[in-house]
């Protein structure tokens, strides 16, 4: 396993840029995940760490050394496409098998790796079935023990839980993540989806318009968001935006209280609002307010327990209650987070 | 469709209709070559019938004192000679336009395609004197230098068609998985492709037995020549039609094509649809 | 952690990768793939077609070698030719009309061809059979299925007493007849392509939008033509071009079937661009004739695929 390192890498095609100078590192060993919404080149990025796409500008490093003008083939890097890529004319053993014979392995040696990592990822018993015989998710084993199987520095991988069954993309992501920690190889995830970021990622590196906007933890990143891009982006609904006194007040909807117009909080920030709707959603309640802001009128969520009781209904006059410390501001007309 | 039957009995009648249209030659042609030479040329003879016994002498006389055998084999030689030079020439150069491409590929796919409207009508006055010039005047290798002409812009479009069909992934995995992008495209891409090349090796040795002008320019030699120049030409000695032989070699020639085309029609269209319209 | 197995003495694909190719770059690659077509392309189709021109405005003959410009000698000498008149008059003539025919008869032909039925496979083989049959041994079986004296409509047709005995229909003998026959041979020969094009071309309509018609009320004329036909009409394009291809620039059918006659009735410019050329030995005159195929062709098609695909052709 190795670093990689990008350095102010750019990519254009025709006129646009899909990837405009971006800086990062993934340490030896660490699990990237690279987050951002459709074309914000995340995938592309991971293309020309791969080599399959050549950068315009900038270098790229892996283990310390510029792979810059080599094949994918001599970068010692396993991929994982979104669709699995699976040989359909190959058998699953043949399917795992094949990167071996591209090195030129004795038979012997090939068959020894390939039941090494079937039986790592628990794929043993699928050796001799064609990849049109597997569910979604022996499919996506399959790719992992073929990516596995060759001893690489880096695992790349391009959203490959988002062709998963909803309820299995919850396990994919557990076993994914414990395969990697034993492994132990440097990981580049990409995906457009911030619950697998956060559940997956050591650090997460996110991107829009082909410009990195934020690299931190998941804490880092959901608590302390760089921008306002960010802070939206992530946290599921997105942070709260209102515009006040000249620049954006942010916070989570998880960290506001509604309650009744006159009954005031300890110290925390209240802000007239008038309650449109509510609803119930099992285990969570969901707090439709309209605020008065700048910008004229903004409409905002809370989120509470459902075991939380709230003296309000529609239509009712009420004040959001937001204690200072998870107030987050940035500038109005850059989105950049300012000081209090 | 409401009335059932009725438009069930319609359909069945337009399809005979058109099956008995198309195919009558041919069953004349095969009804013809059974019959004897005195049954053929009395005209009083009603022509429906085997006023004299069918006889195999016509087949016999085709088969073993015409040069059919001949003109036969030498389709069959330059089929498939020409068959793989065309794919020589035209996988790699379909690959190409379908993955290597981009912006220029709409382009180039075009400039083929008005390749292909040169007619051969058109081309064989120059070609003639350079097949002369190369001393292949009479020889079947005139025309196994010439038919790719025929052959590969078609089979290009067809091919860039079926590579298209495979996804980019499969390589694009064959290559981080540690081949070339060559070494890829041979082990990964082409296996996938087999059942569109399969189509252009069916569809090209068909066009080779096709064309009829060059065969007729360049070879005056009968022993020479291809089925399609030698048969309407050869086979008639001075004004003499030897019809039932005729026929035969007609009927003989067009079963099999017709066979070897149906298995793969389905195939063939669909590459015409993929490489097709969009170019 | 989990390691693989120790690997005794493989080589590892970085330091087997000694030579990174110059082929590794898809810019080198593209081009090296594309030059086997395209150089013998441009020699075998690229460079006669320059000659042919070159022929045109001089006064080649097979006789001789070397040959002197003219300008536009042959040119003139051709256009006023009757023949060559003539011959381009058939040559559109034999095209446009065939065509036609085979608009209607495919059309119908598709459609009934389009579901699926006992024996589909038979009745194909015997529709395909007049466009998979090299055209030389089609012309010859018509030839026979018309001849004169023996053709089975001629019998027909004298037990019908539909014609004076002794005067029986010269199919290929007399003008209008010949050119009836040609036009007939070209459209029965190019119509299955065309009808198996147009069958794949309707399966590929997606059913909701006929059933959403017939919800909106839409009887079923009106859907056929609001609906079936305007989404066909491209692939309707496609189809025919290859026909007009191929009627076009044919000389095999008029060759085999009427050597041109009778007296030139039937002449096209490909075959009388073949008489001049080859046996009248004029080169010059050929390509003079001959050169006119190429401009139209283009010039049709390339109008023809615009309207099929939409988009902004080079």
């Amino acid at each position: 396993m190795a670093e990689v390192e990008v350095r102010d890498i750019r990519k254009s095609f025709g006129g646009a840029d899909a990837v405009d100078g971006v800086s990062l590192l993934c340490r030896d060993g660490e699990y990237l995940v690279l987050l951002g919404p459709s074309g914000c080149g995340k995938t592309t990025l991971l293309r020309m760490i791969a080599g399959l796409e050549q950068p315009t500008g900038g270098d790229i490093l892996i283990g310390g050394k510029s792979v810059k003008g080599l094949p994918p083939r001599a970068r010692k890097i396993a991929m994982v496409f979104q669709s699995y890529a699976l040989y359909p004319h190959k058998k699953v053993g043949q399917n795992i098998s094949f990167p071996l014979e591209a090195q030129g392995m004795s038979k012997e040696e090939r068959d020894e790796r390939v039941r090494w990592a079937a039986d790592l990822i628990g794929i043993g018993h699928l050796l001799e079935r064609k990849p049109r015989q597997l569910s979604g998710g022996e499919r996506q084993r399959v790719a992992l023990a073929r990516a596995l199987v060759r001893d690489p520095q880096v695992f790349l991988l391009d959203e490959p839980l988002s062709n998963l069954d909803a309820k299995l993309r919850a396990s994919a992501r557990l076993e994914l993540k414990q395969f990697q920690q034993r492994v132990g190889v440097s990981t580049i995830y990409v995906t457009h989806d911030q619950v697998e970021a956060m559940g997956l990622g050591d650090r997460i590196a996110v991107l829009n318009k082909g410009r990195l906007q934020q690299v931190g933890t998941p804490d880092e990143i959901y608590h302390q968001p760089a921008n306002a891009f960010v802070a939206t982006f992530v946290g599921s609904p997105p942070m709260n935006l209102m515009q006040r006194d000249g620049r954006l007040v942010g916070f989570r909807p998880e960290n506001v209280r509604v309650v009744k117009r006159s009954e005031h909080g300890d110290g925390a920030s209240a802000f007239p609002c008038r309650v449109i709707r509510i609803e119930n959603l099992g285990s969570d309640r969901y707090v439709y307010v309209s605020v008065k802001d700048d910008a004229g009128e903004s409409k905002l969520i809370a989120k509470l327990a459902i075991s939380e009781v709230i003296g309000v209904q529609a239509d009712d006059e009420a004040d959001l209650l937001v204690e200072k410390r998870f107030l987050r501001f940035f500038d109005r007309d850059t989105g950049e987070s300012t000081a209090a | 469709m409401r009335s059932r039957p009725l438009v069930s009995i319609l359909r069945w009648v337009v399809l005979l209709l058109f099956a008995l249209v198309c195919a009558f030659p041919f069953a004349w042609a095969a009804f013809t070559m059974f019959k004897s030479n005195d049954d053929l040329y009395t005209v009083g003879h009603v022509p429906f019938f085997y006023n004299s016994p069918p006889t195999l002498d016509n087949l016999r006389v085709l088969l073993t004192e015409t040069a059919f055998g001949t003109f036969v084999v030498n389709s069959v030689e330059i089929g498939v000679i020409v068959v793989i030079l065309t794919l020589l020439a035209s996988v790699p150069a379909a690959y190409a336009i379908a993955r290597l491409t981009g912006q220029w590929g709409g382009k180039l796919a075009m400039l083929i395609f008005i390749i292909y409207l040169v007619p051969p009508t058109l081309l064989f006055l120059p070609l003639s004197r350079v097949v002369a010039e190369l001393g292949l005047q009479d020889s079947i290798w005139s025309l196994v230098l010439v038919y790719p002409t025929l052959t590969a812009p078609f089979s290009t479009w067809l091919l860039v068609g079926f590579f298209r069909t495979v996804p980019r992934d499969i390589e694009e995995q064959a290559m981080v998985d540690g081949y070339s992008r060559v070494g890829a495209v041979v082990r990964t891409v082409l296996p996938l492709a087999v059942p569109g090349i399969l189509t252009v090796v069916i569809f090209t040795f068909a066009l080779t037995m096709n064309d009829f002008i060059y065969a007729v320019a360049f070879i005056s030699t009968s022993s020479q020549m291809t089925v399609s120049a030698g048969v309407p030409t050869e086979l008639i000695r001075g004004d003499v039609f030897f019809w039932q032989s005729l026929m035969a070699a007609t009927v003989l020639v067009a079963v099999p094509v017709a066979l070897a085309y149906n298995l793969f029609l389905d195939r063939f269209v669909k590459g015409l649809a993929l490489g097709g319209v969009k170019g | 952690m989990s390691a693989p197995p120790a690997t005794r003495g493989t080589v590892i694909v970085e330091e087997s990768v000694r030579v990174h190719h110059l082929l590794d770059r898809d810019s080198v690659l593209g081009p090296v793939l594309l030059a086997p077509l395209m150089i013998y392309l441009a020699a075998l189709v690229g460079v006669p077609l320059v000659t042919v021109f070159v022929y045109a405005f001089s006064d080649a003959t097979t006789g001789s070698e070397s040959f002197s410009f003219v300008g536009l000698e042959t040119f003139q000498r051709t256009l006023a030719d009757p023949v060559f008149q003539g011959a381009i008059r058939n040559t559109i003539v034999f095209t446009v009309l065939s065509q036609i025919i085979v608009i209607v008869l495919a059309t119908i032909l598709g459609f009934v061809m389009s579901a699926d039925f006992k024996g589909k496979w038979i009745v194909r083989f015997l529709i395909l059979l007049p466009w998979t049959t090299p055209v030389a041994l089609s012309a010859l079986a018509w030839l026979w299925m018309l001849d004169s004296l023996f053709s089975p409509f001629n019998w027909i047709l004298g037990q019908l007493h539909a014609v004076p005995i002794g005067t029986p229909v010269a199919w290929l003998g007399e003008n209008n007849l010949a050119v009836g026959t040609v036009v007939a041979l070209q459209a029965w020969r190019t119509m299955p392509l065309a009808a198996v094009i147009l069958m794949a071309g309707l399966t590929s309509i997606p059913p909701e939008l006929n059933e959403q018609a017939e919800v909106d009320g839409a009887g079923f004329w009106r859907r056929l033509f609001d609906i079936t036909f305007p989404l066909l009409a491209p692939i309707m394009m496609v189809a025919i071009l290859f026909g007009i291809v191929a009627t076009f620039t044919d000389m095999a059918a008029v060759y085999i079937l009427t050597h041109g006659g009778p007296g030139n009735a039937t002449q096209v410019l490909a075959s009388w661009s073949f008489y001049t050329g080859i046996q009248g030995g004029s080169l010059a005159q050929g390509a003079a004739i001959g050169v006119f195929m190429f401009p139209v062709l283009v010039g049709v098609c390339i109008l023809m695929l615009r309207r099929a695909s939409g988009v902004e052709v080079t």
